[in-house]
């Protein structure tokens, strides 16, 4: 048995739901039903917020706001995001799995586990995401991912802003149905440049100090963004795990952060 | 729920996935590869598109269209004849499931390019064929002469 | 050569449509509803000893039919090996024992009504361990001070080198003149020591088995299985079961790759079913695959080659240290493989050795797959060939040509190297590795690609290439019989011991016999591999189906054909020279007379000096021609990270006439893409304490169908006379040169060589560095 629980709840509100999640520690939220099956614990109750309109990706003057019930097909199908940093979210999410995959999970659910090996997560840093919660309101994906423990707050939305930025998305993976080995995404808006790095194998963060240098940069050429892969390379912690060793890590760190920043910036590498 | 075009009710415990209630109700199509909804064998379509059963909770198909490849013989039929022609037909374990993404890529309409196919079909793991022979006989089957 | 209207042409599988319909077809499909679930406890422990077992709370939850440990079974060990009797691999497994060996290994088992009451039970089921020092570094297995397999009653059914005191399963030496005098005089010398990975089969369909009693209260087993005829004997030495009191079929199964090639749950099964008289299943988890029935056996291999300075290949010496695992199936006869199947390949030498030690570690049991040895020892070989031809200045494919077995030679090996016993002599009667080579060159473009191109945008395209052989089955060992049997209308029903486990056995089968016999494949009705309703067969393995079964089923429709015109000719009043058999009908020389094969049929059913004709035929191989091919590979490879890409992949192969095009190309495609797995990502990790990390897809990484984007794939004229209608076998040869060639090409790209796999980026961009 992968998957056991005793009771299986449709919320009829996210105050429903919230109110159930709290009658039990072991009750969960069913996002997809892939992390579940996974995780292999004993639930009472599963709490389904399909029906609550959680699944929608819309647009108003300034952003876009991805229902956390959106499915990943539906974020690689969606023209809106794909005019979003050179399409970098839809690059990400459509190298996940598999079609079927992608048809049950989650937006919310790639996001709230702060995997390592989320392909949405680097994108969304880079793109300077926040996060939508039932109960504590906006929080920044930058700041959500250096929070730790279990998530009891339900996950509504996840808001970026409608950007004329150009973006790059790197993924290093074995086979194309893969975890990544490393996630690299830059995206250029008018407000600067943001570096995210994941998977190192830990959770996505920003290359600050490599951000740094460019900011305080006079001019972007291959010189200052050498320097600035440099940086983000010696800056950030990478391990080792069985996909691969922290000093390949760090290296492929560096290389992509360059091809990054060099293509954004519309130079040739 | 609808499976095949037929109203089925079934007794399920809450926590029930959908590939083993299809096969115990002798949808022996159905069947499993993996323990983490990563190879394909078990896919199905719900409202025409491919899911993996073996990671879809019973309850929430309720009232959904569901199609195994017992519902799509014709089209199967067929799809063996071409997976046939290009030598692509060897164990089989994993053909269902690729007759029903097909299928479902085929109603999505667009003219689908090897790529296209290959992207769609990369959740269908395959150890016998070497994937080449099962494209050519999908872009013969979707109509591609090219 | 006359042509064939159904041998040689692209038909389609007899059984292609029903299964991607989803008619039931495979082994749980046919599991009864009422079965009791199978769970296994498995150890936690790498070694270990069971001090105690108490099972009274598992038994008493209700929904449990039973508990076995090792206190149910008779003491009788055996080999899970599927190969013939008696097994070159050592009988060390007790079905259940008081020892665990690996992380997986069974301890227990409990059988219940439904899936949740047998894991619940599972819990409840408590276990006193004494824990045992693991050996898990192979290099340090032999003579170390833990010896895994220290029980009574073990042994080895012939000398096979058997010495688990020192932890050694097995051993072998062989030599042909004298290796060290011939090195020492060589002018170039190349020596160098290459690691193999263990890899996992991946079948997409797990593991399993359901038994039941049927009403004339015999023990039937549907199993997941290459061999049905070795397990039914295995099951019935192990439990002391009457021979003809065991049923073993094999319905269709997803896939084997030799992984399927020895006992998995049967054992279990039987005995669960035979003490509650109840059906059971055991159906084995994706995880339990993994970490719990086999993997290629992991080896080191150390090289040395000598030539003299103008190219001639002087001396091969090749030492190999292979890695069993817990138990020693397959140890001794992969081992030989190894070198028996790549070192020929150079037959010209002066000197060869090959020798070397199988040692026991406290890993998941290493077990048949495909290619046998013949893969690691190709990496091994067909690397090191390459560094000689640097050091010669040589191009590497002029080398392999300058030294390479041509058709009508022969290798001192072949007589000396069998399978776990002397070998059989034998020339080369087809080998057509010239063309091979020649026409792959062509195909990937070899002269205007080699060593490599830069493509601009930090890419460089470089290609590699090896040649390999196989075998087609084992002389004077694997047998394989065919019964045909006519039926009324003019239709006969085929009978094979064969195993079709999906590469089409049952198809090329029907097709040899329609050729023979005159008629469509669709008059052939295949049913195989049943033990009580079917001749018998070793099984899919030791790529001997199309070449032995083959030939059996060759000679049973030649046999066939000729009590159908004795039967003509009596019914039309002639002798047998005056008919002329036309398939379908027999026509007199005499007047011209013709009477329809379905007349005929109905006729001696029904009418008139009423048989049943049927006719069973034999074969075992006298030898065993290989099949050859040259592999070249292009591939794309990224000058900073060191990742790339199979840009191309050629195969020029000769396994004489393919009875089926389509499905030799899928053999071969096949082949390839498992082989680029364990060149380039598939590699099986254990962690310190024994456990396996890699138990998953998301963890094992097999190709995609968006990795190996462009197969090329040619076969070369060839005829082997040996063979029905000229054919060699060719279910292995594919899988043998996707290791050497991709190491070829990255050294020919970026100057390092690895001599490890997986060949990973990581690996290549580690070994540049230390370079510079």
């Amino acid at each position: 048995m992968l998957v056991k629980f005793t009771n299986y709840h449709r919320a009829q509100s996210l105050e429903d739901a919230h109110k159930t999640l709290q009658k039990d520690k072991s009750n969960t939220i069913v996002g997809g039903g892939l992390w579940l099956k996974l995780s292999r614990r004993e639930v009472d109750t599963a709490v389904d917020l399909a029906g609550l309109d959680l699944d929608l990706i819309e647009t108003t003057d300034k952003t876009i706001r991805i229902g956390a019930m959106t499915t990943l097909t539906q974020i690689e199908e969606s023209d809106t995001l794909r005019q979003i940093a050179s399409g970098i979210l839809v690059e990400a999410v459509s190298e996940i799995m598999g079609r079927q995959l992608r048809n049950v999970a989650t937006l919310g659910g790639s996001i709230i586990g702060r995997y390592g090996f989320s392909d949405c997560i680097t994108p969304l840093l880079a793109l300077d995401a926040r996060l939508d919660f039932h109960e504590r309101g906006i929080v920044s994906l930058q700041d959500f991912l250096t929070e730790k423990g279990k998530v009891d707050d339900i996950l509504k939305a996840v808001v970026i802003d409608k950007t004329k930025a150009k973006g790059y998305f790197k993924k290093v993976k074995k086979t194309a149905h893969d975890f990544p080995i490393l996630n690299v995404a830059v995206v250029k808006s008018e407000d600067g440049t943001r570096i995210a790095i994941g998977s190192r194998p830990a959770v996505a963060t920003l290359a600050q100090a490599a951000m740094d240098h460019l900011a305080a940069a006079t001019t972007i050429d291959k010189k200052t963004i050498t320097q600035a892969a440099r940086i983000a390379k010696e800056s950030l912690k990478y391990s080792t795990n069985h996909r691969a060793g922290a000093e390949y890590r760090a290296h492929l760190a560096e290389v992509y952060t360059r091809r990054g920043l060099m293509e954004v910036n519309g130079l040739e590498d | 729920m609808n499976i095949n075009g037929r109203k089925r009710i079934f007794d399920i415990r809450p926590d029930e996935l959908l590939a083993d209630t299809l096969r115990r109700h002798d949808y022996t199509s159905v069947r499993k590869g993996c323990d983490t909804t990563s190879c394909g064998v078990c896919t199905i379509l719900i409202d025409d598109e491919p899911v993996p059963s073996c990671a879809y909770l019973t309850v929430r198909a309720e009232g959904k269209k569901i199609t195994t490849v017992e519902g799509i013989a014709e089209e199967a039929e067929r799809l063996a004849g071409c997976f046939g022609d290009e030598g692509a037909d060897q164990c089989g374990f994993c053909n269902p499931g690729i007759a029903l993404s097909v299928h479902a890529l085929k109603l999505s309409a667009k003219a689908p390019t090897e790529e296209n196919i290959r992207h769609y079909l990369v959740g269908h793991l395959c150890r016998c064929s070497g994937y080449q022979s099962q494209v050519k006989a999908i872009r013969r089957y979707l109509g591609d002469t090219t | 050569m006359k042509k064939t209207k159904t041998v040689n042409q692209r038909i389609r599988s007899i059984d292609g449509k029903g299964i991607m319909m989803g008619r039931a077809a495979y082994t749980d499909d046919f599991a009864p509803k009422e079965a009791l679930v199978i769970k296994v406890l498995r150890s936690p422990h790498a070694f270990a000893r069971i001090k105690s077992i108490d099972k009274s709370k598992a038994e008493a939850l209700p929904g449990v039919e039973i508990v076995l440990t090792h206190e149910d079974f008779p003491r009788n060990p055996f080999t899970r090996a599927g190969q013939g009797y008696p097994e070159p691999s050592p009988h060390d497994k007790y079905a259940l024992d008081d020892h665990v060996r690996y992380v997986g290994d069974e301890v227990a088992c409990v059988a219940a009504h439904d899936e949740e009451t047998a894991e619940a039970a599972l819990k409840l089921l408590e276990v006193d361990y004494e824990i045992k020092e693991p050996v898990l570094d192979f290099e340090k297995a032999k003579g170390h001070a833990s010896i895994i397999h220290a029980e009574e009653g073990i042994h080895e059914m012939f000398p096979i080198g058997f010495e688990p005191e020192k932890n050694v399963a097995a051993a072998y030496h062989m030599e042909v003149d004298d290796v060290e005098k011939r090195l020492a005089e060589s002018e170039v010398t190349v020596t160098s020591s290459f690691y193999t990975q263990a890899q996992s089969h991946t079948a997409l369909e797990p593991h399993t088995v359901n038994a039941r009693l049927d009403y004339q209260d015999r023990l039937v087993l549907y199993s997941a299985t290459q061999t049905p005829f070795h397990v039914r004997r295995i099951l019935s030495q192990a439990l002391e079961i009457p021979l003809n009191k065991i049923r073993v079929i094999k319905p269709r199964v997803g896939g084997g790759f030799g992984g399927k090639q020895a006992i998995h749950g049967e054992m279990l099964a039987a005995m669960v079913t035979m003490k509650t008289k109840k059906p059971s299943r055991l159906t084995y988890t994706r995880k339990e695959v993994f970490e719990a029935t086999y993997t290629r056996h992991p080896m080191r291999i150390d090289m040395r080659l000598g030539a003299t300075k103008d190219g001639r290949i002087t001396a091969i010496d090749c030492y190999g240290l292979s890695d069993t695992g817990a138990y020693g199936e397959h140890a001794l006869t992969v081992f030989m493989v190894t070198g028996s199947k790549v070192l020929p390949l150079y037959n010209k030498v002066d000197a060869v050795r090959f020798h070397g030690d199988v040692v026991y570690t406290n890993r998941v049991s290493s077990g048949a797959y495909r290619g046998y040895g013949a893969i690691q020892g190709n990496y091994a070989l067909e690397s090191a060939i390459d560094m000689l031809a640097e050091k010669l200045g040589m191009d590497p494919v002029e080398l392999r040509q300058k030294n390479m077995i041509a058709e009508g030679e022969t290798s001192p090996i072949f007589e000396i190297m069998g399978e776990g016993t002397e070998g059989t002599a034998m020339n080369m009667e087809t080998c057509k590795l010239d063309h091979c080579v020649k026409r792959g060159m062509e195909l990937i473009g070899y002269k205007d690609k080699f060593p490599r191109r830069e493509i601009g945008n930090n890419k460089l395209r470089s290609v590699g290439m090896a040649i390999a052989m196989q075998g087609s089955g084992i002389p004077y060992i694997d047998m394989g019989a065919a019964t045909i049997k006519l039926n009324d209308d003019g239709f006969y029903n085929l009978l094979v011991g064969a195993t079709d486990i999906g590469q089409g056995s049952d198809t090329i089968l029907a097709q040899i016999a329609a050729e023979e016999l005159g008629v469509d494949v669709e008059k052939v009705v295949v049913y195989s591999s049943d033990t009580d309703l079917t001749p018998f067969d070793a099984g899919a393995y030791a790529s001997s189906t199309t070449y032995v079964s083959g030939n059996a089923v060759w000679k049973a429709a030649k046999t066939m054909k000729k009590r159908l015109i004795e039967e003509a000719a009596r019914s039309l009043g002639v002798e047998v020279e005056d008919i002329d058999f036309r398939g379908t009908s027999f026509k007199s020389k005499k007047d011209g007379e013709e009477l329809s094969l379905s007349d005929l049929s109905n006729t001696l059913f029904y009418n008139d000096d009423q048989k049943q004709l049927s006719v069973t035929e034999s074969y075992y191989g006298t030898k065993s021609p290989p099949p050859f091919m040259a592999g070249f590979v292009e591939i794309e490879i990224d000058k900073e990270t060191c990742e790339y890409e199979v840009v191309d992949y050629v195969s020029v192969v000769d396994c004489g006439v393919t009875i089926n095009p389509k499905l030799a190309q899928g053999q071969v495609e096949g082949g390839i893409v498992q082989g680029l797995g364990m060149a380039m990502t598939e590699d099986v990790k254990i962690a310190a304490n024994g456990k396996l990390v890699t138990a998953d897809f998301l963890n094992y990484k097999i190709p995609t169908g968006k990795d190996i984007r462009k197969l090329t794939t040619e076969f070369a004229a060839s005829y082997e006379e040996s063979g029905p209608y000229g054919a060699k076998s060719v279910g292995e040869i594919g899988i043998d040169t996707p290791p050497a060639a991709i190491a070829n090409a990255v050294y020919n790209a970026l100057g390092v060589r690895i001599k490890s796999l997986p060949i990973t980026p990581e690996k290549i961009q580690a070994a540049r560095t230390e370079k510079d």
